[in-house]
């Protein structure tokens, strides 16, 4: 199940650029611009990357969070920022599992709105089947 | 045509779930305009000038009867008895309650229709040529293919919140009839090595800054499809423009890249995507492509015409087009009366038209792009029947592709973006070359106005193209000429300064009187045009 909210106590994240020079911090942020490959020589010794979603519109975090998943990262993949009920179904195709919005979510939406799809015409980084592999097994 | 099967139908209702909620919360007031926004746009609701419009999606702009009549009785229950087929093969709704809108897509998805993604920042809905599967110069049916990419690209999670809107066309020949290098994404399918494939022409588009999309590959095979789009879309949704709304389309990227280097990034995203397994195998495209299986046509049905009827051999000869199969044609309806409103219909004349779909056409209408109907499968035998029928409903003007046939956006008549109106002009121009002996005579002339920069009436590619203009604060019209959105693809040239309502008129009936001086037999506007250059036109316009 999905986490909404992050617990205290955690590590902090660092930027990308202090993660790259120095580190051996194992909590990264990703800004909208920056690009998810530099991370993929370090994936395992990371345990939660952070995407930011400075607006919800920009979607640039969704491909990060894919590419992510793509390379094998196993870790905690956190959606941050202006995180809406609306998105999050498809954050968590992406590969998200927890999320950190800015404005609490009322539970009861965020329950339905990752119950709403039964299934999904195309595969992406949560495992789904995608519809045409059940229409021909 | 396509048929849901039970996964199309989950996923449709879910949507309309999903949306219908929506709706209750923003009424509630728990969520702002702000944040609703994006979400009424990608169901295709936008908010104009003086009430909701709502964007219907026609995929590939085919209809069955059913679905026809649902759009009239959603005209007649919900608007004000009257739809507007649309550049993108779409229908549009102008009068439409925030508070209905539920409702509304309950009953499109009765008959396997919906809204989805006709608008916002997303992959829209998937445009085609209008006589797929009718005409005799295609090398296969583009529905099939066209159809894989509406189910990849519906809901699809990481390209909801692209910089800008996506738009994809597909076509199976030479002859373009659908602006297919204007799209964003434009496919057409050629054969090579006895086997069928995608060319991806990538980065056209209308707007403030038209383009004409570069080749980008000239054979992606069918396995392979959905892996390189999911490419060109990572590769525009990652480092395409998102600070400034008006170069965020991937036109703008692939202009700053270069289509050679956006090519070298696409192929490299491609290599990995491709491991992925993203694409559906071959049985997927046989299962979508059999419901495309040509319509029984009636194998003896007999060749001739019969034309003593006058009027009816003019339209014939205007509006009905050649079919692959002997003894049927493909019918043009035109929704271009003289002094009409481009693309409008009643609810009368849509449900008319079903019945004839279903009782002449295999039960099948497209829409196309230019604004009109078309009944692709038609036996010749039953064309007068059917002429006279559309005669009597108004829907008979024999003016396919002539001057009066005109692509118009909405513009200030309903349009919060618009500059200048659009409609009374081309009611002017449609009423000034009122005579057919006239419009004949001038052949085959594309003329579309937009009331604004951002294109939706497709004037860059107007052979004769319109565009209103804002100056200090009177509506004014550049003109522009030489445009074309079909496989002689280009982009129009600004004549020089505008004019008002009237005066645009008198400068099209100079520019047309010009062209018959001009022209050499067998030339057709645009091509004297490219002939002769502006020089002559600016002298007879503007003296
Ligand atoms: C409320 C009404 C409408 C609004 C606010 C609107 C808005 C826009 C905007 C902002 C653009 C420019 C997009 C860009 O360049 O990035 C655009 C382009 C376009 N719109 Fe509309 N539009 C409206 C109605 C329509 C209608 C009725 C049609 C079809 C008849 C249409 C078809 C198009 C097309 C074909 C383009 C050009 C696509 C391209 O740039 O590739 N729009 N529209
Ligand atoms: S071209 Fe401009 S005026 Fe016309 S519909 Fe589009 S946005 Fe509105």
């Amino acid at each position: 199940m999905v986490e909404h909210i992050h617990s205290d106590g955690e590590e902090p994240a660092v930027t990308l650029d202090a993660f790259l020079s120095q580190s051996n911090a194992t909590a990264v942020r990703l800004e909208p611009d920056e690009d998810a490959r530099a991370l993929i020589p370090h994936l395992d010794r990371l345990a939660l990357i952070e995407v930011a979603f400075p607006k919800f519109r920009d979607g640039r975090g969704y491909s990060s969070a894919r590419i992510l998943r793509e390379a094998g990262y196993a870790g905690e993949l956190r959606a941050q920022g202006d995180v809406l009920v609306d998105q999050i179904a498809y954050m968590k195709r992406c590969g998200f599992d927890t999320f950190a919005p800015e404005k609490a979510l009322n539970p009861a939406d965020v329950e339905a709105a990752l119950a709403r799809w039964p299934e999904h015409y195309q595969g992406a980084a949560d495992g789904a089947v995608p519809i045409w592999k059940l229409r021909h097994g | 045509m396509y048929k849901y099967d039970e996964y199309d139908h989950a996923m449709v209702d879910a949507r309309v779930a999903e949306f219908s909620d929506q709706v209750r919360r923003r009424l509630a007031g728990e969520i702002t305009e702000d944040q609703f926004k994006p979400l009424r746009l990608m169901n295709g609701l936008y908010l104009q000038l003086h009430a909701y419009m709502l964007r219907v999606a026609v995929p590939y702009g085919t209809l069955d009867s059913r679905q026809m009549r649902m759009l009239a009785h959603i005209a007649r229950k919900y608007d004000r008895d009257y739809g507007h087929f649309t550049t993108r093969q779409n229908i549009q709704y102008n009068w439409i309650k925030l508070e209905d809108a539920p409702a509304i897509l309950e009953d499109l998805a009765s008959v396997e229709m919906h809204a989805i993604q006709t608008s916002g920042n997303c992959i829209r809905n998937i445009s085609s040529d209008q006589w797929a599967g009718a005409a005799a110069d295609e090398i296969t049916d583009p529905r099939p293919w066209a159809e894989l990419l509406r189910q990849w690209s519906s809901f699809h999670p990481e390209f909801s919140y692209l910089p800008r809107k996506f738009k994809i066309a597909v076509i199976a020949a030479d002859e373009d009839r659908a602006a297919m290098r204007l799209h964003d994404i434009g496919i057409q399918i050629v054969e090579k090595d006895g086997q069928h494939g995608a060319a991806f022409y990538v980065g056209g588009g209308m707007g403030r800054t038209p383009m004409i999309a570069p080749l980008i590959k000239d054979f992606v095979p069918l396995d392979d499809m959905l892996s390189y789009a999911e490419a060109c879309l990572r590769v525009y949704n990652r480092y395409g423009r998102r600070d400034n709304i008006y170069k965020a389309r991937i036109k703008i990227l692939i202009h700053e890249l270069g289509a050679d280097e956006y090519r070298r990034q696409v192929e490299e995203e491609f290599k990995h995507v491709k491991s992925l397994g993203i694409d559906p195998p071959k049985a997927e495209f046989d299962r979508i492509a059999a419901q495309f299986a040509p319509p029984p046509l009636d194998a003896s049905a007999p060749d001739a015409i019969d034309r003593s009827d006058p009027d009816f051999a003019v339209w014939v000869d205007q509006n009905v087009a050649a079919h692959k199969a002997p003894g049927h044609a493909i019918v043009n309806i035109s929704l271009k009366p003289i002094g009409g409103i481009p693309g409008d219909a009643s609810s009368a004349q849509i449900d008319l038209m079903a019945d004839l779909a279903e009782k002449y056409s295999h039960d099948e209408l497209r829409v196309t792009h230019a604004q009109n109907i078309v009944l692709p499968h038609v036996r010749k035998a039953d064309l007068y029947a059917v002429w006279q029928a559309l005669d009597a409903a108004g829907l008979a003007t024999p003016n396919l592709d002539l001057i009066s046939d005109i692509i118009a956006c909405p513009g200030l008549d309903y349009c919060s973006l618009a500059n200048a109106r659009s409609i009374p002009v081309a009611q002017k121009i449609a009423t000034r070359f009122s005579d057919l002996g006239r419009q004949k005579e001038l052949g085959e002339l594309k003329l579309k106005i937009s009331g604004c920069i951002n294109a939706c009436g497709h004037h860059h590619a107007g052979h004769i193209g319109i565009l209103g203009v804002d100056r200090k604060g009177t509506e004014n019209y550049q003109l522009s000429l030489g445009g074309s959105g079909a496989e002689d693809v280009s982009l129009g040239t600004i004549t020089g300064p505008g004019f008002d309502e009237d005066g645009v008129v008198d400068a099209i009936e100079r520019v047309t009187d010009k062209y018959l001086a001009e022209r050499t037999e067998g030339e057709r506007f645009v091509d004297t045009f490219r002939r002769v250059g502006m020089a002559p036109f600016k002298e007879a316009i503007y003296g």
